[in-house]
């Protein structure tokens, strides 16, 4: 999140373009968390439950696979619907991409997002965190419920907690995202996300397989106006296929939550949201001079 | 000059790293009262005894096997459950009830136990009779009105297994000498701990509540021989 970030790409491309990927993420997240609160608050029942387990119109159940995990290491074998639900959820980020959870479902990315868009507004500083971290998060978050047997991560969970508060009116799960706001805003930029969630590190593992990767067909283009690493929440994901022309062209480091704003504000339309083929070999520019 | 067009206005390094290192000292103090605020808080929300849903599993097995989803919650239809708060006594987000405030209305078909997807609220309990979320105590026998001679029988008359999860007995009144005293007792073989009677009682305060069964009852020793007992058995 940069405002400014996409000025010349909406000179450039007119405003739907430079915008279009940003606003139906976030229909998709205002719609998930209107789906959970349809029903409590209007009788209208379209998801029951929250993002650890839930059920699609009193049929589909869908739950989380990382919660079942952390039930499975606890002591529990989750009983059947719980375990169909876990599949569900699971073969559909397989197939597309785990880190679509980041950026098109959970709420808290429209936290994170505030904080980011607040702490370009005030310039400060950045300082890159440590991006490999966050996977000793999510061993910690195994390890705990192996040692406690209980879902310790689940007290301070902003994923629930927040789907909590617009369900139950639970206030408590404030708190939780204030300080995960604090934290993005001052201490280190996209941090939450992008070096300690541990369900953003278990769908990266996910994303791995992912069918959907950002592509870059037109990187010779790229002019260096840095508008996609100011704009994108893991800005260490773009450089090697952007610049390294030796690499191919595709962003398959398994960080990129595919929320499709460097596809955005790129006012050279160097990337594009694609399948996972290979990309076929870059090709050798001959310049001829006259 | 400068205008306000200008792409970069000129920044002082110095300053604004000064600036930086200043809001994260405030954000640590803050985040810092914010967590010694809700640890007091969670002195102030603990009253009352919090009780499982129908069907619960013991208590070790049950932090590992709810996911904290809320369906149970969301398919009680008369609002008794809730999940526990961040800092609440137990486990946040596990679902729980407060008897004195929505007792358990024993419903027939049991919805939260069929809402629940992972065996977290055993499925096996398909009678709501069997349910057994605590057990009611008389814990207050100084003020409870039947122990004063009254004939209030609140808990009693509402409980949906009277005469069997609670029954009154009779002692003589020592106090007049002519009297009856009519005490609530409970049936721990019986109660479901549905708390019925702890949300009914009329006093200011519940003289009978419903407490989580490892919290209220004893255990005898294993070398212990009830004569009597083994007699009825032979
Ligand atoms: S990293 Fe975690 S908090 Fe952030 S968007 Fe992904 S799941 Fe949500
Ligand atoms: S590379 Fe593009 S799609 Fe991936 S996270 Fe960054 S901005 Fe989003
Ligand atoms: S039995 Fe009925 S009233 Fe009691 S907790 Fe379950 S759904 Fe609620
Ligand atoms: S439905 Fe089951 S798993 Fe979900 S909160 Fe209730 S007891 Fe826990
Ligand atoms: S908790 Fe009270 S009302 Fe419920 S079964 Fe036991 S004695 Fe009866």
């Amino acid at each position: 999140m940069n405002p400014g970030v996409s000025q010349k790409a909406i000179q450039a491309k007119g405003f739907w373009r430079a915008q279009r990927w940003l606003l139906l993420r976030r229909l998709s997240q205002v719609l998930v968390l209107a789906m959970f609160a349809s029903g409590p608050w209007l009788g209208v029942w379209i998801l029951k439950g929250n993002l650890s387990a839930s059920l699609l119109l009193d049929t589909v159940p869908l739950s989380d696979p990382l919660t079942l995990l952390q039930s499975m290491v606890a002591g529990h074998w989750p009983a059947t619907m719980a375990l169909v639900g876990g599949a569900i959820v699971l073969a559909i980020y397989l197939l597309l991409g785990g880190r679509l959870f980041c950026s098109w479902v959970c709420p808290v990315n429209l936290v994170t997002d505030a904080a980011s868009w607040t702490r370009h507004r005030l310039n400060l500083p950045t300082r890159p965190g440590n991006p490999k971290g966050r996977y000793a998060v999510l061993a910690g978050v195994l390890l705990g419920a192996a040692a406690t047997g209980s879902l310790v991560w689940e007290w301070v969970n902003p994923i629930t907690l927040s789907i909590r508060v617009i369900t139950l009116g639970s206030l408590t799960g404030l708190w939780m995202l204030l300080a995960i706001f604090l934290f993005d805003l001052v201490i280190r930029r996209d941090g939450w996300c992008g070096t300690l969630c541990p369900v953003g590190s278990f769908y990266a593992l996910v994303n791995r397989f992912g069918w959907l990767k950002i592509r870059l067909p037109a990187r010779e283009k790229c002019d260096d106006c840095m508008a996609c690493y100011k704009a994108c929440p893991e800005p260490q994901v773009i450089k090697i296929p952007l610049k390294d022309i030796g690499a191919e062209p595709v962003i398959r480091d398994p960080a990129c939550t595919l929320c499709g704003r460097c596809v955005d504000v790129c006012p050279e339309n160097v990337f594009e949201i694609g399948s996972r083929r290979k990309a076929s070999e870059p090709l050798q520019t001959v310049e001829i001079k006259p | 000059m400068r205008t306000r067009r200008d792409p970069k206005p000129p920044v002082n390094p110095a300053r604004r790293k000064a600036i930086a290192q200043g809001m994260q000292y405030a954000c640590a103090a803050g985040l810092t009262t914010l967590f010694l605020g809700l640890q007091s808080q969670k002195g102030k929300a603990s009253g009352g005894v919090w009780l499982r849903p129908p069907g619960a599993l013991e208590e070790p097995d049950f932090l590992a096997a709810c996911v904290r989803c809320g369906r149970c919650v969301e398919d009680c239809p008369w609002d008794t459950l809730g999940l526990a708060e961040f800092l609440s006594p137990l486990a946040t987000g596990t679902p729980v009830f407060n008897a004195r405030k929505v007792p358990c209305e024993m419903c027939e078909d049991i919805p939260c136990v069929k809402a629940c997807p992972t065996g977290a609220l055993d499925p096996e309990l398909t009678d709501i009779n069997e349910a057994r979320m605590g057990v009611a105590v008389l814990t207050d026998r100084e003020n409870c009105l039947n122990l004063l001679g009254l004939r209030c029988d609140v808990c009693y008359r509402v409980c949906p297994l009277i005469d069997e999860a609670i029954t009154l007995e009779l002692h003589r009144n020592v106090r007049t000498g002519k009297h009856a005293i009519f005490e609530p007792t409970v049936h721990s073989d019986v109660c479901t701990g549905c708390g019925k009677c702890e949300h009914a009682c009329v006093l200011e305060e519940a003289a009978i509540k419903v407490l989580p069964r490892k919290s209220a009852q004893g255990e005898l020793g294993a070398h212990y021989r009830i004569s009597w007992e083994q007699e009825d058995a032979s």
